[in-house]
C-alpha cells in the first residue's frame, strides 16, 4: 500500500499571479518533472475555485502546458473590481498566487522523498 | 545575433538597473537595443492629468533619472533606446532627452516620437466593444480623460530603420518595444507569423524587467536568489531564426533558469494558444526551454497566428475618491479590540449618515486574501487569541470627496473615543482613475512616427 502524505502545494510547485481588468491568472509550475502527474491530478479548476470562493469568481479555466510542466488558471471576476476599482489592500491580486499554493495536496511519500524539494521538507503523516 | 536588454519593467522600477545591461551589450560588440517599459494600465491616465495641469509634462516622471546614466554609452555603442516613457506626452519626453543629450555633448541626436495611440475625441465608444476581461466591473463613471490604443511595432521598426537612436512612444503593446528593433535589424517579414511570434515572445519575456532574472521570485528556502539587492536585468540574445537565449549581465545578482523563465512566460497570459497582440496572435503551447549554461536559457518554439482585426484600448475616467485609514492594537486581547474598532466605525458611519462604501481588514489575521465582506476575517478557523500585533485597515470609497473625509475623521477620532491602546493612526486620500478596456477596429488607430525637432 502506497503511503501518501498531505502537503501544501507550495512544497511541490511555484506560482505567479498576473492581473488584467477584473481577471486574474495564476500559473502553477512543478518544481520537478516527477511531481507533474500529481499536480495535474490534484490541482483542478474546482479546487482553485474553492480556494477563492469567498471572492465569488464567475469562472475558473485551467490550461495545461505539459512541455513546461505548468498549469495556467484564468479566474474571472475575482479581483473585486480590479487594480483601480477595488477596495482591497492588494488590488492587483499579486498575493493570490500564494492562496493557490496553500492548497493541500496528496502525494505518495516515496515520490516526495525522491524529488529535489525533499531536503527542504518535513514529511508529515497523512 | 542581436542583443535586447531591459532597463525597466514598470514605472517605479530601480533606476540603476540599466547600467550593467548597457555595459554588457556594449562589451559584446553586437548590435543591440535597450527597452524601458514604464506604462501600467493607469500610469498613462495620470500622465494625461499631469499634462492638463502643465502641457510640458505628462511623460514618465523619472525619465531623466532613467535615461541620463546610459544615454552617452548607448549612443557611443550604437545601442538603440526604445521606451514607452513618453506616456501622455511623447513629444515632451523627446524634448527632455534632447536636452540631456546636449548636456552630455551629444548633438543632433535622432529622437523618434511614435504617435497615434492617443485617440481621445477621435472615436465613438458606443461603436466599440467592451473587453470581456473586465467582467463584472460595471459601467464607468466620472470624467473621461484618456483613450489610448495599444499600438504595434511597425512605427518603431520604421523609425529605427530610418536611423533613430532613441524611440519614444506612448501606449504600445509592451512586446512591441522589442519586436520593433528586431524587425528593423533582421528585416523580418511582418507576414512571417512565426518570426513575429518569436519577436513578440522576446518582448513578453523582457517586458517586466527583473521578473525573469530573479525579481519577484525569491521564496527563501524554496527559491533562493543571490544578491537580490543587485539583480541583473535581462538580456535576450536573438538569432535570425527567432530562437534566443535569455541571460543577464555578469557580476550581477539574480538568477535566470527554467523556473524564472516559466514564471514570466505565463505572466498575464490567459489562453496560452492565443495571446493577442497587434502584430500577431502568440501561441506559447509549443515553447521549448533549455538551460544551456548557468544563467542562460534557450527559448524556441513560439508560434504565430493571424492577428486580431481589433486593437485593445484603455479608456480612463477621473472617478471616485478612496480613503484608507489604519490603526494598530497589540498585546493581550488585541483581536477583541480590533474587532470592536471595526464594529464602532461601522456604527459611526451609519449613525452619521456618511455615504461611503466601507471595507475593513485586520492585517495580521486576514487582509491580502480576504473579500470586501470580510469572509476570512470572520472565519472562526482563522481567528486566534494568540494574535497579538494587529493593524486594522479601513477603506472608504465615495464619489463625494467630503464623505470620504468624514469617514476618515471617524477613524482618527478613535484616538480618544476608541478601544484601549489603539495607536499609529495613518490615513490617506486620493481621487481614483478607473480604466476600462475596449476593442476597436484596427483602422481607427493608425500608428506613425516623426523625428522630433526643437521647434515643434
Amino acid at each position: 500500500m502506497t503511503e501518501t502524505c498531505t502537503v501544501p502545494l507550495h512544497h511541490l510547485a511555484h506560482a505567479r499571479a498576473g492581473d488584467k481588468g477584473n481577471r486574474l491568472n495564476v500559473s502553477v509550475i512543478a518544481y520537478d518533472d516527477a511531481l507533474w502527474p500529481v499536480i495535474l491530478t490534484e490541482v483542478t479548476e474546482k479546487r482553485v475555485a474553492e480556494a477563492l470562493a469567498h471572492r465569488h469568481p464567475s469562472k475558473v479555466t485551467r490550461y495545461v502546458l505539459p512541455k513546461v510542466q505548468a498549469l495556467n488558471f484564468v479566474i474571472d471576476d475575482v479581483l473585486e473590481g480590479g487594480v483601480n476599482a477595488s477596495l482591497g489592500l492588494d488590488t492587483h491580486g499579486k498575493g493570490l498566487a500564494f492562496r493557490v499554493l496553500e492548497l493541500s495536496v496528496q502525494v505518495p511519500a516515496q515520490l516526495l522523498s525522491k524529488t529535489r524539494m525533499s531536503v527542504k521538507l518535513k514529511i508529515k503523516e497523512g | 545575433m542581436y542583443c535586447i536588454g531591459s532597463g525597466a519593467g514598470f514605472s517605479g522600477d530601480r533606476t540603476d538597473a540599466a547600467l550593467p545591461v548597457v555595459a554588457e551589450i556594449a562589451a559584446s560588440g553586437k548590435s543591440g537595443a535597450i527597452i524601458f517599459e514604464t506604462l501600467g494600465e493607469r500610469t498613462l491616465a495620470l500622465g494625461q492629468l499631469a499634462k492638463r495641469r502643465n502641457p510640458v509634462l505628462g511623460f514618465e516622471p523619472l525619465l531623466e533619472e532613467i535615461v541620463s546614466p546610459i544615454l552617452a554609452d548607448c549612443v557611443a555603442a550604437g545601442i538603440v533606446i526604445v521606451g514607452n516613457f513618453g506616456s501622455a506626452n511623447p513629444s515632451g519626453a523627446a524634448s527632455v532627452i534632447h536636452d540631456l543629450g546636449k548636456q552630455q555633448g551629444l548633438h543632433n541626436l535622432k529622437i523618434a516620437v511614435v504617435e497615434g495611440d492617443d485617440i481621445l475625441g477621435k472615436i465613438d465608444l458606443a461603436q466599440a466593444e467592451r473587453w470581456d476581461g473586465d467582467g463584472r466591473m460595471g459601467e464607468p463613471t466620472g470624467e473621461l480623460i484618456a483613450i489610448n490604443v495599444y499600438l504595434g511595432a511597425q512605427a518603431i521598426a520604421k523609425a529605427i530603420s530610418d536611423g533613430a537612436q532613441v524611440v519614444v512612444t506612448g501606449r504600445v503593446a509592451d512586446s512591441a518595444l522589442a519586436l520593433g528593433p528586431l524587425v528593423a535589424h533582421f528585416n523580418w517579414d511582418w507576414q512571417d507569423l512565426d518570426l513575429m511570434a518569436a519577436g513578440t515572445l522576446v518582448g513578453h519575456l523582457l517586458e517586466c524587467g527583473s521578473q525573469i532574472s530573479g525579481g519577484f521570485f525569491a521564496d527563501p528556502g524554496f527559491k533562493n536568489v543571490p544578491e537580490p539587492e543587485n539583480i541583473g536585468f535581462p538580456i535576450a540574445e536573438v538569432e535570425d531564426d527567432g530562437s534566443f537565449i535569455i541571460t543577464k549581465p555578469v557580476n550581477t545578482g539574480g538568477v535566470v533558469d527554467l523556473r524564472t523563465v516559466k514564471e514570466q512566460l505565463l505572466y498575464e497570459i490567459h489562453d496560452p494558444g492565443a495571446y493577442l497582440t497587434p502584430d500577431v496572435t502568440l501561441d506559447i503551447t509549443e515553447v521549448y526551454l533549455q538551460e544551456v549554461a548557468e544563467n542562460r536559457v534557450l527559448v524556441r518554439g513560439a508560434r504565430g497566428h493571424t492577428p486580431s482585426l481589433q486593437l485593445k484600448a484603455t479608456v480612463s475616467y477621473l472617478s471616485d475618491w478612496r480613503g484608507e485609514a489604519e490603526i494598530s492594537y497589540a498585546g493581550p486581547n488585541a483581536l477583541a479590540r480590533a474587532d470592536l474598532a471595526i464594529d464602532i466605525i461601522e456604527r459611526r458611519i451609519r449613525r452619521r449618515g456618511i455615504k461611503a462604501a466601507i471595507r475593513a481588514d485586520i492585517m495580521g489575521l486576514s487582509s491580502v486574501f480576504d473579500s470586501d465582506d470580510g469572509a476570512l476575517r470572520q472565519n472562526e478557523l482563522l481567528r486566534s487569541d494568540l494574535l497579538s500585533d494587529l493593524r486594522v485597515r479601513f477603506a472608504f470609497v465615495s464619489t463625494a470627496e467630503k464623505e470620504v473625509r468624514r469617514a476618515i475623521q471617524e477613524v482618527t477620532a478613535l484616538y480618544c473615543c476608541g478601544p484601549a491602546g489603539g495607536g499609529g493612526i495613518r490615513s490617506s486620500l486620493s481621487q481614483r482613475v478607473h480604466t476600462h478596456s475596449y476593442l476597436i477596429p484596427r483602422e481607427s488607430a493608425p500608428d506613425s512616427y516623426r523625428f522630433w525637432q526643437p521647434s515643434l
